[in-house]
């Protein structure tokens, strides 16, 4: 790396991605903690053991299951190359997440940002529907039953629903249509459309003039090389490493092949879906499919064009007050998530209260309002005591809904076993 | 509005091209996956067996073909389909308890493919029966959906 030749090259090329100099606080390992960095790498490395893996696997409801045993059995580190692209696109979900949540409590979204942030939540659910695609093509009972409870999830929206559920199926049940274009979405498009997303994020980054830093009044600046460069490597290496090590520990699941006749018991979706199927167990599929996703959405878009918020720029929960109310927000659900998901389960049988009364309302609204009255009075006593601005309180509520999910998903996953009981 | 104002004709000639190419573009793709899953259906009357054959009050399972022939205790016959009407598992027939259970979500449903137990809200479907020459046939391609159960549903020889 001394040789001035090298130096140069490095330096060259490094100014596509960073600028020559950033601010000192910009690369403190607590300001981003890496994350966009590490979910970039793990694109790559995605990118490049995907590749090795389309050499072996055939996208055929015949060939798909014995592929992936061959992979495994007589391959020279075919599980190995399997686990990494397993792992990797495990901790992509899990690193996109954290970095969304980073982005939003550091207040990174708003004015200049706001763009990037759609641009983020595109990414969000590009990285998303990349996992679940892939999560089809070994073709075993898991992957088999997990798209099938998925794609009839969209059936229950409403006019479109099944219409939508068949074209992304195409067909009325998942079948060879079905893994072949699942496999080219997984393969070709999204992968594509990934590489063309994750480019305007950067540029809009550097043209945000870098990420946000908690004291704009300083500015004093450090070199790009080797300040930010040599960070970076021990993270990228430090990263490698896990993914190396846990690819060598633990296996890819793959149970029996697919068999559509026979459900395994209990099914379950993806683990980040699994606080969506919890929520249906709890809610009407209309209102929990359909109603309240959308509802998540639509906020999630709208935060950083809501008019006339204070906003501190980088500074992690805006202020020592935003601070306090996201701890008692995140509390609050903790204790309201875990009542009511035994509450509903054992004791508030509504709909066998009132067999008579519309579905809608015993399985939907009720629910509902038990989750929002007490999520209302909450908001309005962290108003009215607590003297909450309007940014805090939007803090607030998406503490209380990431907390919920994060609690579903959670349970869903680890507390429930036959039947879809819980503790079984 | 500003933003009517900042719309000059370039600017709306240019977006409308844009926006004509786009929708095309889109129209065409889903068309192609709309062609993609359409495929060759065999004609799907299935022969179940002979109508003496299945004791009345009791629930045959005919797993490969995903459906369960019920026959009531009227003598009255109701294919079920196997798909769950919640999310779309495999419901079981469990002889101890009398009722179709889902492994899924634990949605419960009685030998009528009526909801006993949620979150599934609709009726089990029903595939059409013929009863010809004292033989039971069943359409295992058009499954019914219906909300709920009535007794136009049932089939007698
Ligand atoms: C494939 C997934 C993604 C990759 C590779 C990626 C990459 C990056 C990188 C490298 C940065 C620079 C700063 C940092 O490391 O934090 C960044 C910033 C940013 N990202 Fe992402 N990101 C992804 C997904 C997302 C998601 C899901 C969101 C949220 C919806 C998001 C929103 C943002 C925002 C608002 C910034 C600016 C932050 C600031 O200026 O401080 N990104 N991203
Ligand atoms: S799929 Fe049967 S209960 Fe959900």
């Amino acid at each position: 790396m001394n040789n001035p030749a090298t130096q140069k090259a490095i330096t060259k090329f490094l100014l596509h991605l960073h600028p020559p100099r950033v601010n000192k606080q910009a690369i403190k390992y607590t300001r981003t903690f890496g994350l966009g960095g590490i979910a970039a790498l793990l694109f790559i490395l995605l990118f490049i053991s995907g590749m090795l893996l389309r050499f072996v696997y055939v996208p055929s409801v015949k060939g798909a299951y014995d592929s992936i045993q061959y992979l495994q059995q007589e391959v020279f580190f075919g599980q190995l190359l399997r686990n990494m692209h397993y792992w990797c696109g495990m901790l992509l979900v899990i690193v996109s997440f954290l970095h969304l949540i980073r982005v939003f409590y550091s207040n990174s979204i708003y004015h200049e940002r706001r763009k990037n942030w759609l641009y983020g939540l595109l990414l969000m659910f590009l990285v998303i529907m990349s996992n679940f695609t892939g999560y089809l093509l070994p073709w075993d009972q898991l992957a088999y039953w997990a798209v099938t409870i998925m794609t009839n999830m969209l059936s229950y929206i409403p006019l479109i629903g099944d219409a939508l559920a068949s074209l992304v199926r195409g067909g009325s049940e998942v079948n060879e249509g079905t893994l072949l274009r699942f496999y080219h979405f997984h393969t070709g498009l999204l992968p594509l459309l990934m590489v063309f997303v994750m480019s305007i994020h950067f540029w809009l980054v550097r043209k945000a003039k870098g990420v946000t830093v908690a004291d704009s009044t300083k500015t004093e600046m450090v070199k790009t090389h080797p300040e930010l460069l040599y960070k970076e490597i021990v993270v990228a290496l430090g990263l490698l490493l896990a993914i190396l090590l846990s690819s060598m520990l633990v296996n890819a699941p793959l149970l029996d092949k697919a068999n559509p006749l026979e459900s395994p018991n209990p099914s379950k979706a993806p683990w980040y879906f699994m606080g969506f199927q919890e929520l249906l167990l709890h809610l009407h599929p209309g209102i929990g499919i359909f109603i309240v996703p959308l509802l998540v959405i639509a906020l999630f878009v709208y935060i950083p064009y809501i008019k006339g918020l204070e906003v501190n720029v980088g500074v992690w929960f805006n202020s020592p007050k935003g601070k306090a109310i996201t701890v008692y927000s995140i509390i609050y659900a903790l204790f309201i998530t875990l009542l009511i998901i035994p509450g509903t389960e054992y004791f508030l049988k509504f709909q066998a209260w009132w067999p008579e009364a519309p579905i809608l309302l015993t399985t939907g609204l009720l629910p509902l309002l038990l989750y929002m009255v007490p999520g209302a009075a909450f908001i309005a006593i962290v108003k009215i005591k607590l003297k909450a601005n309007a940014l805090e309180l939007i803090m607030s509520v998406v503490s209380i809904l990431l907390t919920s999910y994060l609690v579903m998903t959670l349970v869903g996953s680890l507390l429930r076993g036959e039947g879809m009981h819980l503790f079984a | 509005m500003s933003f009517i104002e900042k719309i000059t004709r370039r600017r709306f000639i240019k977006r409308a091209i844009l926006t004509i190419v786009s929708l095309e573009l889109v129209y065409v793709f889903v068309k192609l996956l709309k062609k993609g899953g359409e495929q060759p259906q065999p004609t799907g009357l299935f022969d179940a067996g002979e109508v003496a054959l299945f004791d009345k009050g009791k629930v045959y399972p005919f797993s490969s073909e995903r459906f369960y022939l019920s026959r009531l205790k009227d003598g009255g016959f109701l294919a079920l389909s196997t798909k769950c009407t919640h999310l779309g598992c495999a419901v079981q027939y469990k002889q101890k308890d009398d009722k179709f259970l889902c492994p899924c979500h634990a949605s419960a449903f009685n030998r009528r493919g009526e909801v006993l137990a949620p979150p599934a809200t609709r009726a089990l479907d029903v595939l059409p029966i013929t009863i010809a020459n004292g033989r039971v046939w069943v359409n295992t391609n058009k499954p019914i959906k219906r909300s709920k159960h009535n007794r136009s549903q049932i089939s007698y020889a």
